[in-house]
């Protein structure tokens, strides 16, 4: 079983990313189960969603506290939620943010961890240009298919074109594709880097 | 104005010649064809304004709709009197759920007859004043705001007389009842408290509005049977004397509420879409005091030191009323 | 046909699929995206004929269902916690005058203080009420026992509640299986009331009755829930002859047949507790004899499949989402009811109030604990001890320690986000 646990702000579309993310899942033949943190929270508050992908029928019910992968919407989160709690060793990260894990004060943390689980995408400004409106959720989801390979990018698509229609579909369909290109990009350079180092 | 008010009163009373009236133009009562809907052996009080008004108004809604009508009841009196298994005096179907829920049991009829495609079947809600201005008020309210297609007709004796005469907030002030008792600096129900439902039901703008007593029992049937011809939320509240409330003799429920218009204490109007359209004209109004001195409920009132400042009050509600209904007739000649 | 989707929103679908002709909805969370749904499905005209009526309180919703019902149709209504509290007095009504309304509970706690979050008090609160109330395990099992919930109800002329957890089932996103509008025409007959408002034919419905009839007509009433017992697994295998699944019934054991000890609950958790013992029964990890009994019908009570899945343990612990202030447990109460006399060691364990989530790791730990009969006869799981007995010391020493709630929180130290 493979658990995503997303953090982002109210507004964010938290809740839809996971969502979507079990969709793409579940197009995919697999088990996925979505869930959001149940807050009464309003826009702008910090949130929560979980997913769990499996092949087997998903029977737990808990929240995920050791996760396999953490998005995290919205960089600002780093301050104020200890948005990794209970992230496995080695586990997936993807940050929106233009900025590097330096950049962000996580140099230390991530040390020794495997670079090219480490990704950033500026999902806020791919949403901007493709979508026109500053929501992240679903280039991170294209981003996220790069980064960990659980899910196929066109899962995350099929999954896109389910949920939007029209220019909305069209502009999240690309704004994924981009980030899904910028991740891949990433992690070939951070494997390219652990090969020089080795 | 849908009711012209018979003019053929017998010399030295108040009773209404129906039968000096050509028979097309005789109220439903007085037909031998009546459907009864509350059939008799109840078990009303004497001299019951409430079961008077109920036979009045549910026959008239049966002639309007061929007999296509049914009921929803709030508990209270008239549910009480009316029913114990299995000697029920209703010949309509008749549903009693809940004291406060009888607008929105009304809702679901009417909900289920749309659906249903039985457009000729009409649903009528009734109940006391409890069970309409205090603990259904949110219901009724709820059934106005969405204009379903239910007349709610409120019979007001002002309390809570089936639980004993307790203060309701459409009794009047002043008068005593058992949670509002006699005594004291200021004697029987407070002032400036309580409820007009009427002109809320005005203030949700619903296609009628009319306001009717037991003394003029023409225009209530005139009125059920314009209420009839409209569709969506309407409402008819009546006055209705309780001889065990009051404290007045069972002979004299109609004589009360005769009073009752005729002071201005109650206005008896009609109104559509929030507008009122006619009133019942007082020809001389009369002064308070012949309305309260019969009842027992307001005897505080009188006696050797009677409440002279209490009696002007109630006067200057009376004749607010008179002013803001519009309720004197132009006066002629002279 | 297999889909991906929100559980409110399967419940809606089913309940579109079962037909109804009249829908009442408040607003009240977690149960909102179900009315949601149906509204839409009403509006945009994919499902008709049905009257969808925004009413202005919980209390008119129960009382348009109760009209709607007695003048013959098919009516559904779904609410929560302080939603069905505020319609209590129409629940029992709507029983007691024998309408089939069914209602779907979004299992919520109960204020103050107030809190949106999953657990079983509200529901249980009504379990005397008269109603039939099943529990859900999945959003599959919450769609399927909304559609064997009309065909029961109509049965019987007994309304139904069918609980689901609250966010946890309501709001989570899995896989279910849809069936086809021709499935649960099949499966589903039309609504034949036994009585309605009628003008063709006049009854007074709910008229008084005295001390002379009054306890035959309240027997009835259970002696109707006792034919239930009977015709829930009835209608549960025909169930499986049309959709080919297993679904509803009054109780389902998992991995009892060796069992010394023997879990009981109801509602989601269910999964987590059988993830839980797979874990436990594992070789590797001491080969626990240890099983579930998971309650899916609640009411009526099915005290002989309760006591038939107990027979051959030794002790039983039984794990709720609720509690009876002042005694315990409400579930374990009817639970011990069943096992009268068999010589069973029972333990009443309080858990996952007001959406505390009960985790496998605490349920190892608690699990183990009970087979070794090492539980206090009422456990509250994952209790915060320091922070109860911080309050009971501050109120010894101090007369105005003002509210209790707050007080709690301000030693938790609670952050707004951290509640995974």
């Amino acid at each position: 079983m493979f658990q995503v646990r997303i953090h982002g702000r109210g507004g964010q579309g938290v809740v839809t990313a996971a969502e979507m993310l079990s969709v793409a899942a579940f197009d995919e033949g697999r088990h996925a189960q979505a869930f959001p943190s149940f807050g009464s929270e309003r826009t702008g508050a910090p949130v929560v969603a979980f997913c769990r992908i499996s092949d087997r029928e998903i029977r737990l019910r808990e929240p995920i506290m050791e996760p396999d992968a953490i998005i995290i919407q919205d960089p600002t989160l780093l301050h104020q939620v200890d948005v990794f709690a209970g992230l496995k060793k080695d586990g997936y990260i993807l940050i929106n943010t233009s900025k590097t894990f330096d950049q962000l004060g996580l140099g230390d943390f991530i040390r020794d961890w495997r670079q090219e689980r480490l990704c950033t995408v500026p999902a806020m400004e791919l949403a901007l240009k493709h979508v026109g409106r500053p929501v992240p959720n679903v280039p991170l989801l294209g981003g996220f298919a790069a980064v960990a390979g659980i899910i196929q990018l066109e899962s995350v698509i099929k999954a896109i074109e389910e949920r939007f229609s029209g220019k909305v579909a069209a502009g999240n369909v690309a704004a994924a594709r981009e980030a899904y290109a910028i991740v891949k990009a990433e992690m070939e350079e951070a494997r390219r880097k652990e090969t020089e180092h080795a | 104005m849908s009711f012209q008010p018979v003019k053929f009163y017998q010399t030295g009373t108040f009773t209404v010649g129906n039968r000096l009236l050509p028979p097309e133009e005789r109220s439903v009562q007085a037909s031998t064809k009546r459907f009864n809907s509350i059939n008799s052996g109840h078990r009303a009080c004497q001299g019951c304004g409430e079961a008077l008004g109920a036979r009045y108004a549910i026959d008239a809604a049966m002639e309007a709709t061929d007999g296509q009508i049914i009921a929803a009841n709030a508990t209270g009196c008239l549910e009480v009197f009316s029913t114990p298994y299995p000697e029920t005096s209703w010949q309509i179907p008749w549903i009693h759920s809940l004291f406060g829920n009888a607008a929105a049991v009304a809702t679901g009829i009417a909900a289920a007859l749309k659906v249903k495609g039985k457009k000729d079947v009409r649903v009528v809600a009734q109940g006391g004043d409890g069970g309409t201005t205090d603990i259904g008020f949110g219901c009724l309210s709820g059934m106005f705001e969405r204009n379903d297609d239910v007349l709610y007709i409120c019979y007001d004796n002002g309390g809570y007389m089936n639980t004993g005469v307790q203060r309701s907030s459409a009794t009047p002030a002043a008068a005593r009842t058992s949670t509002t008792p006699a005594v004291g600096s200021d004697p029987g129900n407070v002032f400036g408290q309580g409820k007009f439902l009427p002109a809320i039901a005005l203030a949700h703008d619903i296609p009628y509005v009319a306001t009717a007593t037991v003394a003029d029992l023409r225009d209530l049937e005139a009125k059920v049977t314009r209420a009839m011809e409209i569709r969506g939320a309407r409402y008819i509240h009546i006055l209705v004397p309780c001889p065990l409330g009051w404290g007045t003799a069972a002979h004299d429920t109609i004589r009360m509420a005769r009073l009752a218009k005729e002071t201005g204490i109650f206005p008896v109007f009609e109104a559509e879409h929030g507008e009122i359209k006619s009133v019942l004209a007082i020809r001389h109004p009369l002064p308070v005091e012949e309305y309260l001195k019969p009842q027992k409920r307001y005897a505080h009132l009188f006696g050797k030191n009677p409440a002279v400042e209490t009696i002007a009050r109630i006067q200057a509600l009376a004749d607010k009323n008179i002013r803001k209904y519009r309720l004197q007739a132009r006066k002629e000649g002279h | 046909m297999l889909k991906q989707m929100e559980g409110s929103r399967a419940v809606a679908e089913a309940v579109a699929l079962c037909r109804p002709e009249v829908i009442c909805a408040y607003p009240i969370s977690p149960q909102t995206h179900i009315v949601e749904a149906l509204g839409e499905m009403v509006k945009e005209g994919s499902l008709a004929p049905c009257e969808f009526i925004n009413v202005e309180s919980e209390f008119a919703a129960m009382s348009v269902a109760i009209g709607a019902s007695a003048a013959g149709a098919r009516s559904y209504t779904a609410t929560a916690s302080q939603g069905l509290l505020f319609m209590a007095e129409a629940v029992f009504n709507a029983s007691g005058l024998g309408l089939p309304i069914v209602m779907t509970v979004a299992n919520r706690a109960i204020g103050a203080p107030i809190n949106i979050w999953n657990d079983h008090s509200d529901a249980l609160s009504q379990r005397d009420s008269g109603w039939l109330q099943l529990f859900a395990e999945t959003n599959q099992e919450a769609l399927d026992l909304h559609i064997q919930a009309f065909r029961l109800a109509e049965e019987l002329s007994l309304p139904i509640m069918v609980c689901m957890d609250g966010f946890i089932l309501t709001h989570a996103y899995e896989r279910v299986d849809m069936p086809t509008q021709a499935q649960v025409d099949a499966y589903l007959p039309r609504y034949e009331p036994r009585q309605v408002l009628d003008p063709s034919d006049p009854v007074s419905i709910g008229a008084m009755v005295g001390p002379e009839a009054f306890m035959e007509v309240r027997y009835l009433a259970h002696a109707k829930q006792m034919e239930a017992l009977q015709l829930i697994p009835a209608y549960a295998a025909e169930f499986k002859a049309v959709f080919g699944r297993d679904s509803g019934g009054l109780t389902h054991t998992y991995r009892t047949e060796d069992a010394e000890t023997i879990i009981v609950a109801m509602g989601s958790v269910l999964g987590t507790i059988k993830d839980t013992i797979d874990e436990m029964r594992q070789p590797e990890n001491g080969g626990h004899k240890i099983g579930v009994l998971g309650i899916t019908c609640f009411r009526p009570f099915p005290i002989a499949a309760v006591a038939a899945a107990l027979k051959h343990a030794k002790r039983f612990v039984v794990l709720e989402k609720s509690m009876a202030v002042g005694l315990g447990g409400i579930l374990a109460v009817n639970v011990r009811m069943a096992v009268t006399g068999m010589g069973l060691k029972g333990y009443t364990v309080v858990a996952g109030l007001g959406g505390r989530a009960i985790t496998k790791k605490s349920l190892h730990a608690l699990f183990r604990q009970g087979e070794q009969d090492g539980l206090e006869p009422v456990t509250f799981l994952d209790l915060d001890w320091n922070v109860v007995n911080k309050q009971l010391e501050r109120e010894k020493a101090h007369r105005r320690t003002g509210p209790v709630a707050e007080a709690l929180l301000r030693d938790v130290g609670v952050v707004g986000a951290r509640n995974y």
